[in-house]
């Protein structure tokens, strides 16, 4: 369904169409309509080092994308060449069959961009902000005001609206972000860190207000961010990005059977031994010996929490059960923690990181 | 739909922002009125000197000149400046407050992204600053001038003549060409420099260098390139004038009065010492016609003009350059 080519030789291949209508062979007669965000051989380079490496992405049309990576993997520079903010170095990218760096106002004209930390004028009340957005975008004044009325409500402003914005707490600056960005009612959303440093509750609502620009609205949303559970919750898609190159991409669910068909299969337990008499610590060196004895098993390690971590080669729990009861342990819990994102996340820094060794910028 | 529609339309609600946060702000009013006080008080002064040297002159049985209301503006009193002075002083701070933190405080306080992500192509941004700032001073300029002519027919009961207030429009839309060099200059710093108080301080360094010490610098230098000058080689002495000037008119301050010596005193026929000493030699004792006045102070002008636009440029090009993300 979705490809992503880091490979030179196959953005080569492309780079001869300028037109956006190159399409994924998966969608041929569609493919305008279909792929709203495309990028094809994007390549930032700053000095000698290279932010973003020949970046292919293509997002569909309402889903929410998830950009994820570590600090200074070059997501920020991705979005802003989206953006038409900062000129590629090579290659092309592609919104709504606009070329991101000739078009940018059509561009622009049509993606909310919300800035890691947005700052508003401070000295203006968060309404007078949002209305100055709006006629920005080309509503009149009547227009500017009635949307920001509106989208205060939806975000849930509407009684800081008329304090100055330098008054704002950062939830609440986000928020307005939020309501900044719909002013010009985009199709496209693309949010950079949207919910960094934000307390866990106002975490909940900005996720939900997100979810539900996709759900309710029917617009794209790319987010970027390094919180993994945050893009595991909305996204519907992520792409795994380390040292500008996207390494891995797909539905989480995906991903994780690739770790998995790669050889990986990860497990945490919580035993005891039946008999309460072997103390704690023998109980622990007995399971981890007779856990290293189970065919396919890489490694056993101890977690922070106390919980023992299992590495194998294939899935081993119909065995590990048996071996458990059969010698006397009570297996208080167990989980398999392949599928999530943490793992996935951390699979694929480890695997891109033993590849190359290369730091990210 | 057009780009470039949209982008004027983006250009013209950026621009009344701008201007009205200048026109709202404390620092501005501050200033406008410190502008209007001083030019009261010196308006105050220049009456009570022109009248003491009008009676002077009328019990000598001699009219002072045809231009008394001219004068106003460029006579100082027993204590205090000229308004002209004070406009060449206080027109630089003015257009540095304006722009000094032009481009700096949208970056420091992130709205730089965010107005970038606007449909607008990057350089509306600066534009738009800079034309707010200079209508800002135009504005600025031209109330404090006409409140002065004003001010000046009620308490001193003189009566302008057309030439007279011809040569004031044009000497206000000069100190304007001036002004707005400064606020280029403050803008060029606020682009250049990532905080705010940097690029205060750097315009308000370079103001005082031309201000204070060029002059002193470049007399400095004439006479280190031409030693004959004190002993009074005539020779020297002009290639040393020469010099020193040459160097001095590198400072809009220095240009400024220039232009204000000619267009409000047509008595003044040239400013180059040579053509000075030629001119009077056998010419008929008369004023110099406004439209060679103009002619005087040309140079002058588009020099400022010239040095206004390199600095707007330098911060254009600076600013197109520079990373987006703070």
């Amino acid at each position: 369904m979705f490809r992503t080519k880091t490979k030179e030789g196959q953005t080569a291949e492309n780079s001869g169409g300028r037109v956006p209508a190159q399409a994924p062979e998966t969608a041929p007669a569609a493919a305008v309509d279909e792929w709203i965000i495309r990028t094809q051989g994007l390549t930032k380079v700053y000095g000698d080092v290279t932010a973003v490496d020949h970046l292919d992405l293509s997002i569909r049309r309402g889903e929410v994308f998830g950009l994820l990576g570590p600090n200074g993997a070059g997501k920020t520079t991705t979005t802003l060449m989206l953006l038409g903010l900062t000129t590629p170095t090579a290659g092309h990218a592609w919104i709504d069959g606009h070329d991101c760096t000739r078009e940018a106002i059509l561009v622009k004209k049509e993606v909310g961009y919300l800035p890691d930390n947005v700052g508003f004028y401070q000295d203006m009340t968060g309404r007078d902000n949002l209305i100055f957005s709006g006629e920005m975008n080309g509503l009149s004044e009547d227009q500017a005001k009635e949307r920001a009325k509106e989208l205060l409500e939806r975000v849930g402003m509407t009684a800081a609206a008329d304090r100055k914005a330098g008054t704002y707490s950062r939830g609440m600056r986000q928020r307005l972000g939020i309501a900044d960005v719909l002013m010009k009612d985009p199709k496209i959303i693309i949010m950079d860190e949207p919910t960094l440093g934000i307390d866990p509750a106002g975490m909940h609502e900005l996720t939900k207000l997100i979810r539900d620009l996709s759900v309710k609205d029917g617009r794209t949303i790319l987010i970027s961010s390094h919180e993994l559970y945050q893009i595991q919750e909305i996204s519907d898609r992520v792409g795994i990005f380390v040292g500008g190159k996207m390494i891995a991409c797909g539905k989480i669910g995906e991903l994780g059977r690739q770790i998995e068909s790669d050889g990986s299969y990860t497990l945490d337990i919580k035993a005891r031994a039946a008999d309460l008499n072997v103390s704690q610590q023998d109980s622990d060196d007995l399971l981890r010996r007779l856990l290293s004895k189970v065919a396919g098993v890489r490694e056993v390690s101890e977690n922070a929490d106390g919980t023992v971590h299992i590495e194998a080669d294939h899935n081993i729990e119909a065995e590990l059960l048996a071996l458990m009861v059969g010698n006397g342990f009570v297996l208080r819990e167990m989980h398999e923690t392949g599928g999530d994102l943490d793992t996935i996340y951390r699979k694929y820094f480890e695997k891109e990181g033993g590849n190359n060794g290369r730091s990210a910028d | 739909m057009d780009e470039a529609r949209i982008n004027r339309h983006g250009f013209k609600v950026l621009f009344e922002k701008e201007l009205t946060d200048h026109l709202e702000s404390w620092r501005f009013w501050i200033l406008f009125l410190l502008l209007i006080v001083v030019g009261a008080a010196s308006l105050r002064g220049a009456v009570n000197s022109l009248t003491s040297a009008a009676q002077q002159a009328s019990a000598q049985g001699a009219q002072l000149t045809d231009f008394m209301f001219l004068k106003l503006f460029t006579t100082s009193g027993s204590a205090i400046y000229s308004f002209s002075t004070f406009l060449a002083f206080l027109g630089p701070v003015i257009g540095i407050m304006l722009g000094f933190d032009a481009i700096s405080s949208e970056r420091a306080g992130g709205t730089l992204n965010r107005l970038a992500a606007q449909p607008i192509y990057r350089d509306t941004i600066i534009n738009a600053k800079f034309l707010s700032g200079s209508v800002t001073l135009f504005i600025t300029v031209f109330s404090a001038g006409l409140l002065f002519t004003a001010g000046g027919i009620l308490i001193s009961g003189i009566e302008p003549k057309p030439e007279e207030l011809a040569r004031i429009v044009v000497y206000l839309l000069i100190v304007w060409v001036y002004m707005s060099l400064w606020l280029a200059i403050a803008v060029l710093f606020s682009v250049l420099s990532k905080h705010a108080a940097t690029a205060a301080l750097g315009c308000i360094a370079l103001w005082l260098f031309f201000t204070m010490f060029l002059s002193l610098l470049a007399s400095g230098l004439a006479g280190l390139a031409f030693p004959g000058a004190s002993g009074g080689n005539v020779l020297d002495v002009i290639s040393a004038y020469r010099l020193s000037t040459g160097i001095n008119r590198l400072s809009p301050y220095y240009l400024l009065s220039e232009v204000t010596t000619v267009m409000m005193n047509p008595n003044v026929r040239s400013l180059d010492i040579m053509s000075t000493l030629e001119s009077q030699n056998g010419a008929i004792a008369s004023y110099l016609p406004l439209g060679q006045s103009l002619l005087q102070v040309w140079p002058q002008t588009v020099a400022m003009i010239a040095e206004a636009v390199i600095c707007f440029g330098a911060g254009y090009v600076c600013f197109m350059n520079k990373e987006i993300r703070a």
